[in-house]
């Protein structure tokens, strides 16, 4: 192993201090007494007894989940479809556009966005009647459009690093292509279809900007009300809600990857034990 | 080809002029952009031949077994299968299956699966399946790893599957995409004569393509070999090796000893050719197509060579040199002579004695014989 | 050996699906239809590419047109807050004010100028703020030990899962008047007044520097990872030093990286509304943040929409830049 440099360990240390160290404190703080956030005062639960007693949050909550749940599934058909368009079906007229609007969102400001499309909404309602008013589905719609170029980049890059020979093989054997698609292809890709899922689930859940051009009365999702809370200042139940939120990441991030690291074991196990029977 | 009784009794289609191809190839070009990869090829395969597709890499041999296999589409020409034009016909529809050099069997699915694919896509009921299955699976000797993964089993398992997988539809033509690639010496013998023995029993036409030519010598009813997207020869592993048409074909098929050489006597039952290189004459017992004086080129085969301390009997087919070098390879030793002409010669003996003490040792000055007929001539 | 459940459950969904289609395509109906398309150039792909392209222009590309109409509209009292661009003058006359006002106000009222050029330089020292930072963590992460590579990376991406607004949230109870870093800073005796660090300049560049940092170690990491590190042997082995080995060789090669990452950092932050908004004064001025106060507090939709129109006229060349090398990493796995 080389000698690393101490440079570039320092960096490293603090690299991950400047991403961890607001974390933790927010963390810290959620168990604080006092509601002066920052100063401690002892070590209390009640924050988050007050955050599940609160209805308003409760209902932002439930609402962003149900967005967020309908938009990563609307997401991942239509950017695994993209996604299969653009890594298998080579030059076609159209492509360029395609790919641009696949990419674009990725880096477009939320503002543009958020604006651009509540003004198609507003648009589409004088024009035709639908939709009536801004609400969960205008909101929906919305994060779908920006969420499925995440799941085009994840699927497409899966796709490009697939061996292309099994669905040869498949057609081949007599399969037809929309069949090989779902018999052979999607099964393999499964997992990057799943992160993509719950990439799209996390952007929906956490988006601010675009849906509060485009709700309406009523439809108040979680981070909306967070936002209106946080710009007169720090309050406690938030760092509780914060806290949760990171813990549930955290156990789903780290279990996974404990989870694959068993599988592979798993696999190496079996590949060794084949090669030692040597037929 | 690895011959037994039953194939040396068996008729040659090729030379019958009324049998029928099964598969016929007929001016297929293949181009990417510019780039020409098959170039106006032609050939007629029969019913139960192995026939192989032999060249380097990009000589447009995988190219060519994809259009057969309906992956790409020929720029020009057409390709009948069983008399029945395969042009615009889809892969999933063609009765014909490949193999493929990577296996690309379905990392998901288990061993039965994967070999019963392929007759679930055609609409066979279960029962059949699985029967078809079990005899196909026993005749690659795999019966005992139906549940397994492919992940799970040796490179040659996984072969076995995907060969399984292929045979079990009863295809009309196998393709198979350098098969013994991935194999070690030792299992890429034994699959060879495996191979050959499944290919008898079934009597499915097999078309190979391998760069290896040993593979192709073994395996093959008739050998194409393939240079710059065309044919250079066709024909039996025989006629390929001991009348190569070509420079090219000479020396990519074992190795060759070629000289340089001026026909000066050209007669109906045998020709006389001066060679400066050789430092001598060679004299060949039957005639050849070239005019008197041409300049021509003589392949002799190392094996054909004798070394000897005794000069031979004729003016022709013999000259001096002096051993250079001697590689000992346990069934056969190798010896490069150097001739008067500085040219070096590669000469093949088989250790037929033990520790003989008389054997030809460095430095020696030897004399190389060769029979009249093992010169062969050629023209381009 | 079982499959896990998810993939089993999954790939019953696929087969169900697969034969459910099958059920479908192999139909009568389905046949004589399929024909029918086709010799009107109709295919199965084409369906396939629609699905996808029809909805982004509906959703993405045709919202820009009606943006720039807007900008073009006047402000009215009323429900949508803009007038109509045309209008039926008459049985035969149609009138159509385009109203350039907008645009004259945004180049002539100084505070939209000020806005732009405060946003571009706050988004470029950002970027270069998490390139200096990013860049020595990537090049850390791919130069270690698969085992804690693997490690290192979950720890990077990690924070990017957890809520973008939470994460900035919390720069708020660090850098206030009495927040935790002049807490510890006080009680250490480091100084005797409370450093004015939130609603400033300085917050805004520290909040995007944190929020944007992973989007800049993750396409660097993938450069630097797929590396050939025996490039860097050969050289070490024709006599070259590693610091001028790392100049003459990876960083050139990281160019794809960087540019990536680049661009993932600046274009959004240009038009960056929560950070300025949370961590920034009344005079941080940030285009975003601009178009954000025209739209909700102003009740402006012709100027946001000019104001957007701008901005993208601004951005337009960046993200042709990034969706070249997003096109580029792409095509060279192939």
């Amino acid at each position: 192993m080389q000698r690393r440099s101490f440079f570039v360990l320092t960096m490293l240390a603090f690299g991950f201090a400047f991403l961890y160290v607001p974390i933790l404190s927010m963390v810290v703080f959620s168990f604080n007494e006092s509601k002066l956030v920052t100063v401690w005062a002892g070590f209390s639960f009640k924050w988050y007894v007050e955050l599940f007693n609160n209805a308003q949050m409760l209902n932002a909550a439930k609402l962003s989940l149900q967005i967020a749940s309908l938009n990563a599934t609307g997401a991942v058909i239509l950017g695994t479809i993209s996604g299969l368009v653009l890594a298998r079906f080579g030059r076609f007229r159209g492509r360029t556009m395609l790919s641009g609007m696949t990419t674009a969102p990725l880096v477009m400001p939320e503002v543009i966005t958020g604006l651009s499309l509540l003004l198609l909404f507003v648009a589409m309602e004088q024009a035709i009647g639908w939709p009536s008013g801004r609400g969960v589905t205008t909101i929906t719609l919305a994060h779908i459009t920006f969420s499925m170029a995440y799941v085009t980049v994840v699927v497409q890059s899966r796709l490009t690093t697939f061996d292309e020979s099994l669905e040869e093989a498949a057609m081949d054997l007599g399969a037809r292509p929309a069949k090989v698609f779902f018999v052979i292809t999607l099964p393999i890709i499964l997992p990057a279809i799943i992160s993509g899922w719950l990439l799209a689930f996390t952007l929906s859940w956490d988006d601010l900007v675009i849906t509060s051009f485009v709700s309406g009365p009523g439809s108040t999702t979680l981070p909306m009300l967070i936002f209106s809370k946080v710009r007169l200042g720090v309050s406690p139940d938030i760092n509780a809600l914060a806290t949760i939120m990171v813990l549930i990441v955290t156990v789903g991030i780290v279990g996974s990857a404990l989870w694959m690291q068993r599988q592979e074991k798993v696999r190496q196990r079996d590949v060794q034990m084949a090669k030692a029977a040597n037929e | 080809m690895v011959s037994s009784p039953k194939t040396e009794k068996k008729i040659e289609p090729w030379n019958d002029p009324h049998a029928t191809p099964y598969l016929r190839i007929e001016r297929v070009t293949k181009k990417f952009g510019d780039f020409v990869a098959v170039n106006d090829v032609s050939l007629k395969v029969y019913k139960g031949e192995i026939f192989c597709l032999l060249g380097g890499s990009g000589c447009g041999k995988t190219t060519l077994l994809r259009v057969l296999a309906g992956f790409e589409t020929p720029s020009s020409g057409a390709v009948f299968i069983d008399g029945q034009d395969m042009t615009g016909i889809p892969p999933y529809e063609r009765p014909v299956n490949m193999m493929f050099q990577s296996y690309a069997l379905f990392p998901h699915m288990t061993v039965e699966k994967n070999v019963s694919f392929g007759l679930e896509q055609e609409g066979i009921a279960r029962d059949e399946i699985r029967r078809r299955v079990g005899e196909m699976l026993e005749i690659v000797k795999l019966t005992q790893f139906t549940k397994r993964k492919p992940h799970q089993l040796s490179g040659g398992q996984r072969q076995r599957v995907a060969l399984a997988r292929a045979l079990v539809k009863r295809p009309k033509l196998l393709l198979l995409d350098e098969p013994l690639g991935a194999l070690d010496k030792k299992l890429r013998e034994h699959t060879q004569f495996e191979l050959v023995n499944i290919q008898e029993q079934l009597g499915v036409t097999f078309v190979v393509v391998t760069h290896d030519q040993e593979e192709a010598m073994t395996l093959a009813s008739r050998i194409a070999v393939m240079h710059h997207g065309e044919f250079v020869q066709v024909g039996t592993p025989s006629d390929i090796y001991e009348y190569p048409n070509s420079r090219f074909v000479a020396d990519f098929i074992g190795s060759v000893n070629m000289f340089e050489g001026r026909l000066i006597e050209d007669e109906p039952d045998h020709v006389r050719i001066e060679s400066e290189e050789l430092g001598g004459t060679i004299y060949i017992d039957h005639g050849v197509s070239a005019a008197p004086g041409a300049i021509v080129w003589v392949a002799l085969r190392p094996e054909k060579i004798a070394l000897s301390r005794e000069p031979g009997k004729g003016p022709d087919n013999c000259v001096r040199g002096v051993v250079k070098e001697i590689a000992y390879m346990g069934d056969l030793s190798i010896y490069l002579v150097k001739l008067a002409s500085d040219r070096l010669v590669r000469v093949t003996q088989p250790n037929t004695i033990r520790h003989p003490d008389d054997r030809i040792t460095w430095d020696e000055n030897v004399y190389l014989h060769w029979h009249s007929t093992s010169g062969v001539v050629v023209t381009q | 050996m079982a499959q896990p459940g998810y993939v089993s459950v999954g790939g019953w969904l696929s087969f169900t699906l697969a034969r459910l289609i099958e059920g479908v395509t192999q139909s009568q109906a389905y046949t004589r239809a399929q024909r029918w398309l086709r010799n009107r150039g109709v295919t199965g792909r084409a369906f396939v590419i629609a699905i996808p392209y029809f909805w982004l222009l509906l959703f993405f590309a045709v919202p820009f047109i009606i943006v720039l109409k807007i900008s073009f509209s006047e402000t009215m009292l009323a429900m949508p807050p803009y007038a109509p661009l045309w209008e039926w003058v008459g049985e035969q006359a149609l009138e159509i004010k385009v109203n350039l006002a907008n645009f004259t106000f945004l180049f002539t009222d100084s505070l939209y100028g000020r806005a732009y050029l405060n946003s571009v330089g706050v988004a470029a020292v950002s970027t270069i703020l998490c390139l200096l930072i990013g860049y020595p963590m990537a090049y850390g992460i791919a130069r270690s030990s698969p085992a804690w590579r693997n490690v290192l990376m979950m720890l990077v991406i990690l924070p990017f899962w957890t809520s973008f607004l939470l994460r900035v949230y919390a720069w708020i109870g660090l850098l206030k008047g009495n927040g935790v870093i002049n807490n510890i800073l006080m009680s250490l005796g480091v100084i005797n007044e409370p450093l004015v660090m939130l609603q400033t300049d300085f917050a805004v560049y520290v909040g995007i520097t944190y929020s944007y940092l992973p989007f800049m170690v993750l396409p660097l990491y993938a450069n630097l990872e797929k590396m050939d590190l025996t490039l860097l042997e050969a050289a070490a082995d024709l006599g070259c030093r590693p610091t001028k080995a790392f100049l003459r060789i990876t960083l050139p090669l990281s160019i794809p990286g960087i540019v990536a990452g680049a661009m993932l950092v600046f274009i959004p932050a240009v038009g960056e509304f929560v950070i300025p908004a949370l961590l920034g004064g009344p005079d941080s001025l940030m285009i975003g943040k601009v178009l954000w106060s025209e739209f909700f507090n102003n009740r402006d939709w012709p100027i946001a929409s000019a104001v957007a129109i701008a901005m993208l006229i601004l951005l337009v060349i960046p993200i042709m830049v990034f969706q070249y090398f997003q096109g580029r990493q792409m095509s060279v796995h192939r």
